[in-house]
């Protein structure tokens, strides 16, 4: 158990050098989350309600993550370097799980501005809001990864995630704007407990068999 | 076999199934929710043949997977489009987003489309029987899933709800249900063994020339 | 001592195939503890496939194939060095290093950065390496955990004439100690080495 804590923590801080190096995943979540905000307030006409703004903003949630879910495996497809991590003695599940928490710190950093940055253009949001986001980033997270790691064996790579990841995403996008919209969000943040639970273990149990050749 | 039952199924919904107050309609409430029931069955099956792939290493299960959820998904058409069909003489509209079951249809129609679009682009081998099996296993849990997510939207989004089964069957509706529904079943049978022998001989013929070769 | 130890790697009508396509068919062999196998043979004959099933990159689809040396105890070299080209040297063995749990790490890795000439080069970007540097620094790789089982492929190849006979002198002196699966295009450099050699067409 402290092992694969040390493994995951090992990988994990891996990637986050990397971005730290490379800096390409972070700047372009956060580019595109404001753009897509900006590209929001015009998409709505000047008396549509506040409550299809919400629903805008899950928009803008789930396709940042796809922004940096589509980076996620770069370095490790280029040249099969996900073959140095295979070779090593960890257990392969914790590859996912570090690069599950990787992408995850990048989506909340992307958040941290987006929501602050939602409450400015459109309207404030509640605690309901803000817990259903970071129930459904790890909803998000857990099972985009592993798609992410699938895409990454397709010919077609960056064009596949999306096709994946979006019938997936929609229970998320669900239970995250019935949380927003809705006077007692219980149910939903409920829902989004459930989904993060199921997803996360199958994604955990599954990612050996999709980096297995 | 799979011809009688059809047969008998339609000779059955046309003339001894009761027209209730929906009108002649009705009728295709005998082909539409077996129809659905029966794409359900593929689905289970092509994620338990899925399963015995990734689990036990079952030689085959991977093609016998793929055939049942093609045939999921020719069924889960069918479906949709019998659906729409009915939603157009019942509500008068092509498509409504109150009928749960419809919706659902559409969510797990996207899903398993990008399974073929995956199953297409990466190069045959074990690496893409795992994948496939991995995101055919996702869609089983998908499903009921997305069944909760959709209930819980329609508390958000319509205030109320079309029910698709409408009032108590009579015992000949029922009778007339369950024939239409064998003869769907075993049409999917039929099917699914009629494709799975074409692409095993398929395989063996290529086999067969590479040891002549 | 003199127990008859059990082979490293034992293959019994071992085949792999991808898909459609048959890269490996019925192979027999078994390399014994602190064997040497050479595995010869043209490009596409598929030596790197089966290093890549020894190593435990690729599962067999057909056969049995027996690797007791546990995951930790094997170095694998191939086409690609298995570094990150935005991390320095240093880093990128430091994080095997750390994957493997390499007693007294910095020491190892500063050694072996020493012996392979890197040590000049060791905070710059692996990217920025010649091919020949990223070979040596994937040796590096490869030898860091000092593995019981070698699964080299190519190790020659990218390696300028110093480099090349850095390897000779290193597979020299660990050749006592380890057991070695080698793929080579050039079987006469490291014929003397070997104890049995296996041979595609």
């Amino acid at each position: 158990m402290r092992r694969y804590a040390a493994d995951v923590a090992v990988l994990a801080r891996k990637d986050l050098m990397l971005e730290l190096r490379a800096r390409d995943t972070l700047p372009a979540m956060l580019l595109f989350v404001i753009s897509a905000l900006v590209v929001f307030h015009f998409a709505l006409p000047s008396h549509s309600s506040d409550l299809a703004a919400k629903g805008l903003l899950w928009v803008a949630i789930v396709f940042t993550a796809l922004v940096g879910l589509t980076r996620a495996f770069v370095a490790e497809r280029e040249q099969r370097l996900i073959d140095g991590l295979l070779l090593a003695p960890c257990d392969r599940s914790a590859i996912w799980l570090a690069k599950a928490i990787s992408v995850l710190a990048f989506l909340g950093a992307a958040e941290v501005v987006a929501l602050p940055a939602y409450a400015a253009f459109f309207s404030g949001i509640g605690w309901s809001t803000v817990a259903a986001v970071a129930l459904a980033d790890i909803g998000i997270v857990a099972v985009g990864t592993l798609l992410a790691a699938v895409a990454a064996v397709s010919r077609t790579r960056e064009l596949i995630l999306p096709l994946l990841f979006l019938p997936l995403a929609i229970p998320v996008v669900i239970g995250g704007v019935g949380a927003s919209v809705v006077g007692s969000p219980g149910r939903y943040l409920g829902f989004l407990c459930l989904y993060d639970a199921v997803f996360a273990i199958i994604s955990w149990a599954s990612f050996e068999y999709v980096v297995t050749e | 076999m799979t011809t009688v039952l059809l047969g008998g199924a339609v000779a059955l919904i046309f003339f001894y199934a009761p027209v209730d107050q929906d009108g002649l309609n009705q009728k295709i409430f005998y082909f539409h929710v077996p129809i659905a029931l029966t794409s359900y069955a593929c689905f289970g099956w092509g994620a338990l043949k899925a399963f015995q792939h990734l689990w036990k290493r079952t030689p085959g299960a991977d093609l016998e997977s793929y055939v049942a959820i093609h045939q999921g998904v020719i069924f889960g058409a069918m479906t949709l489009v019998t659906g729409s069909i009915w939603a157009k003489v019942r509500w008068g509209v092509w498509w409504v987003w109150g009928d749960e079951q419809l919706v659902l249809f559409l969510v797990l129609f996207l899903f398993y489309c990008a399974y073929f679009m995956l199953r297409f682009s990466v190069d045959p081998g074990p690496q893409r029987a795992n994948l496939c099996a991995v995101y055919a296993l996702f869609g089983v849990v998908l499903i009921p899933i997305s069944f909760l997510a959709i209930r819980l939207a329609n508390s958000y989004i319509h205030p109320t709800v079309f029910t698709s089964n409408g009032p108590q069957m009579a015992t000949s509706q029922l009778a007339t249900f369950c024939v239409a529904w064998a003869a769907m079943l075993s049409l999917a049978y039929f099917l699914y063994r009629f494709e799975l022998a074409g692409k095993r001989l398929d395989a063996d013929l290529k086999e067969l020339r590479e040891l002549l070769a | 001592m003199t127990a008859v130890e059990p082979p490293v790697i034992r293959a019994r009508g071992l085949g792999k195939r991808y898909g459609d396509k048959r890269v490996l068919a019925a192979l027999d062999f078994e390399i014994e503890s602190k064997g040497f196998m050479l595995v010869t043979g043209p490009n596409g004959s598929g030596k790197t496939t089966l290093l890549r099933l020894c190593a435990g990159l690729a599962i067999p689809t057909s056969g049995e194939l027996e690797v007791t040396a546990p995951r930790e105890t094997i170095g694998f070299a191939g086409h690609e060095p298995l570094v990150y080209r935005e991390l320095t040297a240093i880093e990128n063995l430091d994080l095997y290093g750390r994957l493997y749990r390499v007693p007294e790490r910095r020491e190892r890795i500063g050694m072996l950065l020493e012996r392979f000439g890197l040590w000049e080069a060791r905070n710059e970007r692996a990217g920025s390496f010649s091919r020949g540097m990223q070979q040596r620094l994937s040796l590096c790789r490869a030898l860091l955990h000092e593995p019981a089982l070698l699964v080299l492929d190519e190790p020659y190849s990218g390696l300028d004439d110093a480099g090349a006979e850095l390897l000779d002198r290193e597979l020299a002196e660990l050749r006592p100690g380890a057991t070695f699966l080698v793929a080579t295009h050039d079987p006469a450099r490291l014929m003397p080495l070997a104890s049995s050699r296996l041979g595609f067409a």
